[in-house]
């Protein structure tokens, strides 16, 4: 039985606009445009415990509405949705108590206080039993490697011990699922990795169920077994990762590094979509061309030093599917703030 | 298992780190105090030269205005003048969706913070305030302008009871601004507002007895009387302990009903917001 039921969500907000420069802003105190802009146009879908699914589109798109309704903190215009059984903005307080959030963009842990201490406060915040506390703190404390960071005031942490700290702060009621909006955003390669490590783990080991929204894509190719794809408020693919690249593309790249800078590479049936002074990245259809086919016949008109082939990387992939759909992108590019003018 | 703790098990942390955090700003207390005393001063030269060109018979003795003046200096960190800060922030940035992904009321989460800020803070004036004023500024010669003890045992009793609802009403009041900004955003002009309803309505400027008759019944009935003029009338010994009830009662309706209005309008604000940068 799915944990997640999402049918038909919508929900719209209100923009206010005004022209720029004075003479909008005293048109703007007189008369107030407003426009209103689908967040979520009939959003659909349903998550089984203990998947771990990737959430990604363009900003604006929806992502971040969708997980502020699923954690009840969005109330939506229209639509059902149920997670372990509730309709999150109308029980949120009892809904709240069996998730975790992280917003990869803000901190849930107190500015001023030491990481343990904001830890105890969301001890007696969520209510749990000091034995269960300490067995969660503990555990998270050796994955995630805090010791040293326990005592450490949170203003003072790095934007990577921090998100450790935040994960940990969002798993100490042990929630059985654990949302995360962008949970990598600005991290370095080491933490990104560790943060995508303990991700994994927690999945795999607790199998506690994972709604990741991100940008980046390594994220999604590293974690995600299923993906689905947001558009203008729309989902445009759900399923596989595999799934989703076989439904986009059937191209696989093959790049090769010439021993001879700037030789160009011509064939018929594959096209040159790069080429720096010594490596040139040709895309090809498999159907149309068995990759050992192109490989003879390149290998044999040209030396090379090395080669390889590939499948394009998810954002081209994504990039696609967004040109398929979205026509008009610039409705998609729209973030929601409506203090501001968004022309 | 006794459910009672556990039930305000939250609101009880929240507001015993939030006031230990609040104890760390001793700079900020320091300053405040000394601008306090400078505005105790001001105020109080003020009345002086008020009540020495004025023959005429008076509501209040220049001795009770003293008190009065000095115990509101001591205990301007508990009025509702100001807007939290954090809230504002959270508000601001979005950050108020961690907020409502807590397991807890918002209402009493927030009504929990009002009392951390409306407590450490005074806790930290107000007793050098207190003692500047009332063992200060006699031993400076200035024997009519100290603050008086209360004239009677009763007085000082009735005056911590009143104070104590004097507290939760201002928190009411605080909260109820924080909600605003739901609205507003900003929330600087409702933050005017409520400093000058506050500072000026309550008696914090000018003691309400000192008020033209007309004003009297509407500045009595208005929730402002609550925070300063009715404690500190009792304190003074202005009014006698035996009306306590009275002003507990005040004190409480009001209280009550900024609750139910502050509960109402947030369960309204949280259904149509919208978490500022996406």
């Amino acid at each position: 039985m799915p944990q997640i039921v999402v049918e038909n969500l919508v929900k719209t907000f209100r923009v206010s606009e005004r022209a720029s420069g004075l003479w909008g802003a005293v048109r703007g105190l007189v008369r107030r445009r407003h426009r209103t802009v689908w967040a979520l146009n009939g959003i659909s879908f349903a998550i089984e415990p203990g998947e771990l699914v990737g959430y990604i589109g363009p900003n604006g798109a929806g992502k971040s509405t969708t997980v502020k309704t699923l954690a009840g903190i969005l109330v939506p215009d229209a639509g059902r949705c149920e997670v372990l059984g509730r309709v999150p903005w109308r029980e949120r307080i009892a809904h709240v108590a069996r998730i975790g959030v992280v917003f990869g963009q803000r901190t849930q842990l107190w500015w001023d206080l030491p990481v343990t201490e904001s830890f105890e406060l969301l001890r007696d915040i969520y209510r749990v039993p000091q034995a269960g506390y300490e067995a969660a703190r503990d555990e998270l404390v050796a994955l995630l490697d805090l010791t040293p960071l326990l005592d450490t005031p949170v203003r003072q942490l790095s934007l990577g011990q921090r998100m450790r700290c935040d994960l940990a702060a969002a798993l100490l009621h042990a929630p059985p699922i654990l949302f995360l909006d962008e949970p990598t955003i600005g991290l370095d390669a080491v933490s990104k990795l560790a943060v995508r490590d303990f991700i994994l783990r927690l999945n795999r080991e607790r199998g506690t169920t994972v709604i990741l929204t991100t940008h980046d894509m390594d994220d999604i190719e590293a974690l995600c077994t299923r993906v689905v794809v947001i558009g203008d408020g729309r989902i445009l693919s759900d399923g596989r990762l595999s799934e989703l690249r076989s439904r986009v593309t059937r191209e696989r790249w093959l790049t090769v590094d010439l021993l001879e800078p700037g030789q160009s590479i011509h064939d018929p049936d594959a096209t040159v979509i790069r080429q720096d002074s010594h490596r040139v990245c040709l895309a090809f259809d498999p159907q149309r061309v068995s990759p050992a086919e192109l490989i003879h016949r390149v290998t044999s008109a040209h030396a090379i030093r090395d080669l390889f082939v590939e499948n394009p990387p998810i954002e081209t992939i994504v990039a696609r599917l967004y040109g398929q759909s979205l026509p008009a992108r610039d409705t998609a590019a729209l973030r929601i703030q409506p203090d501001r003018s968004s022309a | 298992m006794d459910r009672g703790p556990d039930l305000l098990r939250p609101y009880v942390a929240i507001v015993s780190a939030r006031f230990r955090m609040l104890l760390q700003y001793r700079a900020a207390a320091l300053a405040g105090l000394w601008t306090q005393i400078f505005f105790g001063f001001v105020i109080l030269s003020i009345y002086e030269a008020f009540y020495r060109s004025s023959a005429a018979e008076q509501p209040m003795t220049f001795r009770q205005i003293a008190s009065y003046v000095w115990l509101g200096q001591a205990l301007l960190a508990m009025l509702p003048w100001n807007a939290d800060d954090d809230v504002r922030a959270m508000v601001r940035t979005g950050a108020v969706a961690y907020e409502l992904c807590r397991p807890i009321d918002l209402y009493g989460l927030w009504f929990a913070r009002a009392i951390a800020r409306r407590t450490a803070p005074t806790v930290l004036r107000a007793v050098p305030m207190c003692l500047i004023a009332s063992i200060g500024l006699p031993l400076l010669g200035l024997d009519e302008w100290r603050l008086a003890p209360p004239p009677a045992l009763a007085s000082a009793v009735a005056f911590g009871l009143a104070l104590v609802c004097t507290l939760l009403l201002g928190c009411a009041l605080s909260t109820l601004v924080n909600i605003s900004m739901l609205w507003t955003i900003g929330g600087e002009g409702t933050v005017i507002l409520m400093t000058a309803l506050v500072t000026f309505l309550s008696g914090m400027i000018v003691p309400l007895p000192l008020f033209p008759d007309w004003a009297q019944p509407i500045v009595r009935a208005l929730p402002f009387a609550g925070l300063v003029d009715l404690p500190f009338r009792l304190f003074t010994g202005h009014i006698g302990p035996g009306e306590v009830p009275g002003v507990l009662l005040h004190q409480l309706a009001w209280t009550l009903a900024l609750v139910i209005l502050g509960r109402s309008l947030l369960s309204r604000g949280l259904k149509r917001i919208v978490v500022q940068g996406g």
